[in-house]
């Protein structure tokens, strides 16, 4: 939150992102900010008192979700929207992580974002949910849920592990916005009992540490603090 | 040479990817995968989608699967002969189209996409369609459809007033969706309805659309 501070102070009018950091939707969306070195904002939404669903909220993002964005006129939501929309703004000051001037190159980083967003998210997401969040709220884990989720993930990441015995990354021996999509779920999930997952197959296992030491990564699930 | 798909015609992610190029005009091949003697989890097919799913999409070496990428790639492509259905030269623009194609495949898709296999695909397999499931996801459904009743009452098309992937990626579970009973929920929204009408109503919908009969 310092660097926030700082930021207003120094009068810097970046874009907003509405959203509590921790949530893995608006983490996604901070992560490729820092990845382009871009400026921005954190604005907290209260979920406790609602505030996700509260008129201004829903004015911004109509599902009552996190995170929305604002960059001048332009609103945003849906982080996976949002994530394309940073990474194509900043393309010539940081990182190429969409390749859209490639049409092979770009393909592969589509192929794996979809990859994310239809196969991995669903699974992950759940395990992550019925392991870490769930019981925040008094709920008991479902083990069936979670076996079931945790069996299928293993099959999944073994497709995983035979890409990345190929390719240095996912869509190809570049880093991409497809590896950087992974980030927020995984970072829970590696803190949930099921990090063995990852851990034994070798070729994932060091594809997650290099995207995981990544500075800009670093920077924020610093502030996910229920990570490990 | 021209591309080639692996599907099936009634396929709601084949259909998806016929449309980008029906809507380019390029030229294809549709190969069919015959799901019932489980060729789509065949080796030769599992080499082309590793999750034996359909479709698949080859062009020359490049193969790819996962229709909302392969769609991207076709529009990529044929853009200086198809026309711009994604608006990458535009900040803006693309952040619109990028954002409701996310609006399709995390709000809609959940929604509608469990009504659908409750209808078409689960009496395939002689068993009966779980009202209760039905129900609950026909609730969220229309939950959704009021964000995109208000978001028509203002632009003539989901990005904005041009038509785009967004639009097209919504034609093949509506397209089902549309015979069943519960269209009502489509076309007690008037400008859902409109939209609907003017999307499926173009040459590359209809002739997509009629090789996927709707009967439940």
């Amino acid at each position: 939150m310092c660097s926030e501070r700082e930021r207003e102070r120094e009068g810097v009018m970046g874009v907003k992102v509405y959203g509590p950091p921790t949530f893995t939707s608006a983490a996604r969306v901070i992560a490729v900010l820092e990845e382009m070195g871009a400026d921005y904002e954190v604005v907290p939404i209260d979920f406790a008192a609602g505030e996700h669903k509260h008129p201004a909220h829903l004015a911004r993002n109509p599902f009552g979700q996190v995170p929305a964005f604002e960059d001048g006129d332009l609103m945003l939501f849906e982080s996976r929207a949002i994530a394309r929309y940073v990474a194509r703004k900043h393309k010539s000051s940081g990182p190429d992580l969409l390749r859209e001037g490639n049409l092979q190159e770009s393909a592969m980083v589509d192929l794996w974002l979809e990859v994310e967003s239809q196969q991995y998210n669903p699974i992950i997401s759940s395990i992550v949910y019925e392991c870490l969040i769930s019981p925040i709220y008094g709920g008991v884990p479902d083990r069936k849920l979670i076996d079931a989720n945790v069996e299928k993930l293993g099959k999944l990441l073994d497709l995983y592990e035979d890409r990345l015995s190929k390719t240095k990354f996912l869509a190809g021996d570049f880093f991409s916005l497809a590896d950087l999509n992974h980030m927020p779920y995984s970072q829970y999930f590696m803190a949930t009992p099921h990090a063995s997952l990852f851990e034994s197959r070798p070729h994932v296992k060091a594809w997650w540490e290099d995207l995981s030491s990544r500075p800009a990564v670093r920077k924020t699930t610093a502030g996910m603090p229920m990570a490990g | 040479m021209g591309v080639k798909v692996y599907g099936a015609t009634m396929s709601t992610c084949t259909a998806r990817v016929l449309l980008c190029l029906e809507e380019m005009g390029a030229e294809y091949e549709l190969v069919p995968i015959d799901f019932s003697t489980g060729e789509h989890k065949q080796p030769a097919h599992l080499a082309r989608n590793p999750f034996g799913q359909v479709p698949a999409f080859e062009d020359g070496a490049l193969i790819l699967y996962e229709s909302r990428a392969i769609a991207r790639y076709i529009l990529r492509k044929y853009k200086s002969s198809g026309g711009d259905l994604l608006k990458e030269g535009s900040l803006e623009e693309s952040a619109m189209v990028d954002l409701w194609l996310e609006v399709e495949s995390q709000q809609f898709n959940p929604a509608i996409g469990p009504i659908f296999y409750q209808i078409f695909i689960f009496p395939r397999f002689g068993n009966v369609p779980d009202q209760a499931v039905i129900d609950t996801n026909l609730e969220k459904l229309c939950k959704v459809l009021d964000v995109y009743e208000a978001r028509l009452s203002k632009t003539k098309y989901l990005a904005g007033d041009f038509f785009s992937l967004a639009d097209l990626s919504h034609v093949p579970l509506l397209h089902y969706f549309m015979a069943t009973p519960h269209a009502s929920v489509v076309n007690s929204r008037p400008h859902v309805k409109a939209w609907w009408e003017g999307v499926s109503s173009r040459p590359a919908c209809k002739k997509v659309t009629a090789a996927m009969p709707a009967s439940a």
